[in-house]
């Protein structure tokens, strides 16, 4: 094992990045749906602090992390209004048997 | 290998593990259960790249609020008493084949780049400079992040209560 280094950090944000696509496309739940967004994001914010410690960037990779963390809470916020508004009109959350748009 | 290696090792441990029984575990609230070792795992992390600002925000936001939020959302829309809450998943394995196949060119294009990779010394204690960083260069994304975040829970409790 070498020393740890840049690389290390973008490996394990990739595998949360794929984790979280993964959970995305396979979940019915569309509350799991939105746990696997916030996988994603939290990867996003590994690569920002990482880059910003290993680029020479000072604190501006750290200022859009938190940036990213204030955007996360908002959209948990909407996404779980949406969710409960879903379930009272269709009494089911699972994102495959929401299809009244189709034919 | 000296112990900040060895505390990245287990950080990293944690939070792949716990990210793969978040997408794979069948009952949903395990799932929020396992998405708080990711967040904890996440904000180790952060604090090995010196960011510990960033780190008690990560603990704050995310484990006191998104966490608790998506567990209310998991108590709120599943009958409790007549149905148990699981979750089926579907198109299991063509996902995990176009996942890994998505995972495989990230790792491989990222570890094929020569990164531009300055050795600084850790930074000491960040919280002073983000916050002159917000008054002074990012002043207006700040504030218009502050009336994003209004907007959002206006919108959210007006369509919640609807």
């Amino acid at each position: 094992m070498m020393q740890v280094g840049l690389n290390h950090f973008l490996v394990v944000s990739t595998a949360l990045f794929s984790l979280g696509i993964f959970g995305i496309v396979t979940r019915r739940n569309a509350v799991m749906v939105l746990m696997g967004i916030e996988l994603i994001l939290n990867s996003a914010n590994i690569n920002f602090i990482a880059f910003a410690r290993f680029g020479n960037f000072g604190l501006q990779g750290q200022v859009m992390a938190l940036f990213v963390i204030i955007l996360a809470a908002a959209e948990a916020a909407i996404a779980l209004a949406i969710v409960l508004n879903i379930y009272k009109t269709f009494s089911t959350v699972n994102v495959d048997e929401i299809d009244t748009l189709k034919d | 290998m000296n112990i900040y290696d060895i505390v990245f090792y287990l950080f990293a441990a944690i939070t792949v593990l716990s990210a793969f029984f978040v997408v794979t575990t069948r009952n949903i609230v395990y799932s929020a259960y396992y998405l708080l070792f990711t967040f904890f795992g996440v904000a180790g992390i952060y604090v090995l790249l010196g960011a510990d600002f960033i780190a008690m925000v990560q603990l704050i936001v995310y484990v006191g609020g998104i966490l608790i939020l998506l567990l209310f959302g998991v108590m709120l829309t599943n009958k409790i008493t007549n149905v148990e809450i699981k979750t089926g998943s579907v198109q299991t394995i063509p996902a995990a084949v176009g996942v890994a196949l998505l995972a495989g060119i990230l790792m491989a294009s990222m570890l094929n780049t020569k990164w531009r990779s300055v050795e600084t010394a850790m930074p000491s204690a960040t919280t002073q400079g983000i916050g002159m960083l917000l008054i002074q260069q990012y002043a207006i994304v700040f504030e218009l992040l502050g009336i994003l975040l209004l907007i959002a829970l206006i919108g959210a409790a007006s369509m919640a209560r609807k």
